[in-house]
């Protein structure tokens, strides 16, 4: 990492909503110029990490400093600085895009023209629909130029891709990146681990307030010891399968099972999937679904929590 | 203008066209704001207008004489007069088809009730005619000179009313209604993580009140001079200051009211606790006047009972600002302090 003073600094940072403690004091460092990820189940804390970073909520405790600057003597000049998109802000909905665009911009003392931003999220046919007939994909873009239409150094988008389909989710990716080419900041939350995994340097993952890992995508899914993931299932009434025994399977590294399936790490599938079928001949089990997938986050949040993340 | 006031009216500019434009794109809001007032004011004009002297009814119990007391009423005009059996005519009077029944005999009886100012008259009239019919004579000769004035009848009392009821509900519910929707869409929330001062959101309600305020006097006010010709008497000046005073003063109730609320249906039970005993006290409809003596001093010091006494004066009795001093001074308090205290208590998440 370069020795440029980073972008945000958090330490201890701690947020409590009666008897609910949403964020148990995270420590952070987001490099200047990196896309910074926070991924984690719903109620994991990320929202209420960001938004006091963004000087929305105030901590209990603990320290922010965004781009060396803080909120209790900086406020204003922090806010000329960052751009925000809330998780489900539903803005004016009869106003015309460009007139929300152009509301937002007369906020900032510097910052982008109105078109020129349009272009950039790609909403220059809508310029004069009225917000609510624009469908999720374009709120979300409409969003996003809301946000970088005072020129930012640093972003936040607080579950930016939720609910769209792939072809929306792609196209904000690329303003994302975009804006990354240019310099900037990100901080993204998300549950999607193929965004995280597209668009983050680094990644923190969180569960029950804590960081519970942290690193680069790749460096996370390596800590897995093995980059491929098997899982099959067994027919009804089956037998149950010791663990042990599929742990001994060669080139296993790791077995946790539910129910009727299994999930195999393992660096060489090619090897343990023959091995497998012959140890389910030989006790007559049969088998009724494989798969197998390059090992993600979703996978290492899995590993550390026993839970996936979307149905926790 | 210097650069500093640039960038602190630039973002009022664009929240206030933003709240004007929404509230214009919202065929509702034009019909509370603009036809509702003008249609109540059609109905309530068309039903309150002046009548030409009322036909007073009125039933003649049967018995000896009743026929001939029924010949002198229909004798002297004005009477719509029937002979009917007592049971009836206690029925007439008791549904408010008569207003009075006279029972004939030695001496007349009138049964009816003092309460009723109808009765009242009918039986002024009756035993006037009655009494004639028999021979009396006035002992002074007298004459009547007719006359109806602009600006003594009901609908000059009510139009007045009705601008100032008008300004209360746009100004609470314009205001009110629009914090709570962006407090609820977390629009708010993402105002205020950009560099924008709460100062610029909160003056913004209250500019754009102002250009409505405008088309919303002319309208209502137009229409009143057109239909029924109801005057302004005092200064168009000080009909403006009164207005816009009157606006400022909701404006800041609006706020203040809806300065926790975080649900529509909450800010809507609020409104209508704050607005409905102003309905119905502050002389609106009918005089406040005709509450007891103990209940004025409250009712005085309510802000739309002084908008309304201030745009009375101003419009039926042509009266200088100096005049309408203390009603403005409430209107002022009442506004000041919503705001003040608004701004103290207002809830920005």
């Amino acid at each position: 990492m370069s020795s440029a003073p980073p972008a945000i600094r958090c330490r201890s940072l701690a947020k409590r909503y009666k008897d609910v403690i949403a964020v148990d004091g995270i420590d952070l460092d987001v490099p200047s110029g990196e896309c910074f990820g926070l991924l984690g189940p719903n109620g994991a804390g990320k929202t209420t990490t960001v938004e006091m970073i963004e000087g929305l909520v105030a901590p209990d405790g603990g320290e922010v400093e965004v781009l060396g600057l803080c909120w209790e003597r900086d406020a204003i000049a922090l806010r000329e600085r960052m751009g925000v998109a809330l998780q489900e802000t539903r803005l004016a909905e009869r106003l015309k895009v460009v007139e929300v665009i152009r509301l937002f911009r007369s906020f900032y003392s510097e910052g982008h023209d109105v078109e020129e931003i349009l272009d950039v999220v790609e909403l220059g046919e809508k310029r004069d629909a009225w917000v609510e007939k624009l469908s999720g994909g374009q709120r979300q873009r409409l969003a996003i130029a809301c946000a970088l239409v005072g020129n930012p150094d640093i972003l936040f988008l607080d579950e930016p891709t939720t609910g769209l389909d792939p072809q929306s989710r792609r196209q904000l990716w690329d303003v994302i990146e975009q804006f990354k080419s240019r310099g900037g900041t990100v901080v993204l939350t998300t549950h999607y681990m193929e965004e995280a995994e597209r668009l983050c340097e680094h990644v923190a993952v969180m569960d029950h307030g804590k960081v519970i890992a942290l690193g680069s995508p790749r460096e996370l899914i390596a800590s897995l010891g093995a980059d491929h993931v098997i899982e099959f299932a067994l027919g009804d009434g089956a037998p149950s399968l010791p663990e042990s025994v599929l742990a001994a399977l060669p080139g296993v590294e790791a077995v946790r099972h539910d129910g009727p399936r299994y999930t195999l790490t393992a660096a060489e599938p090619h090897c343990v999937i023959p091995a497998l079928m012959v140890e389910l001949e030989r006790r007559g089990v049969a088998m009724t679904e494989l798969l197998t997938h390059q090992a993600s986050l979703e996978d290492l949040f899995l590993s550390l929590t026993g839970r996936h993340l979307r149905d926790t | 203008m210097s650069g500093s006031l640039r960038r602190y009216l630039d973002p009022l500019r664009e929240l206030t066209l933003a709240r004007f434009r929404e509230q214009l794109r919202q065929p509702e809001v034009l019909f509370w704001v603009f036809a509702f007032p003008v249609l109540l004011a059609l109905a309530l004009g068309l039903a309150f207008r002046n009548r030409p002297a009322e036909t007073i009814h009125v039933a003649v119990e049967s018995g000896p004489g009743a026929e001939a007391l029924l010949d002198d009423l229909q004798a002297t005009g004005g009477f719509a007069a029937s002979v009917v059996s007592p049971e009836v005519a206690q029925e007439e009077l008791r549904t408010g088809q008569v207003a009075l029944v006279v029972v004939p005999g030695d001496s007349l009886v009138y049964r009816f009730d003092p309460t009723r100012s109808d009765s009242r008259l009918a039986r002024l009239a009756t035993d006037n005619a009655l009494q004639r019919a028999e021979g009396r004579e006035d002992v002074r000769v007298t004459r009547d000179r007719l006359v109806t004035q602009r600006g003594a009848r009901y609908i000059d009392f009510l139009i007045p009313g009705l601008l100032g009821l008008n300004l209360m509900s746009t100004g609470m519910w314009g205001c009110g209604y629009s914090v709570v929707d962006a407090r609820r869409r977390k629009l708010m929330k993402r105002l205020l993580a950009s560099p924008m001062r709460r100062s610029q959101y909160l003056l913004s309600f209250i500019s754009a009140r102002l250009i409505l305020l405008l088309p919303e006097v002319v309208v209502l006010l137009g229409f009143a001079a057109a239909v029924f010709g109801v005057p302004v008497r005092g200064s168009v000046l000080s009909l403006g200051v009164v207005a816009l005073l009157g606006a400022m003063c909701f404006a800041g109730m609006g706020l203040l009211t809806a300065s926790r609320a975080q649900t529509a249906e909450a800010v809507s039970g609020l409104m209508n606790l704050v607005m409905l005993p102003m309905w119905v006290l502050s002389g609106v409809f009918f005089s406040s006047s005709r509450f007891p003596a103990a209940m004025q001093p409250f009712i005085r010091a309510l802000p739309l009972t002084a908008l309304n006494d201030a745009l009375r004066g101003v419009m039926i009795e042509g009266a200088s600002l100096g005049a309408l001093a203390v009603p403005l001074a409430i209107c002022a308090l009442w506004g000041g302090a919503s705001f003040a205290l608004a701004l103290r208590v207002f809830r920005w998440h």
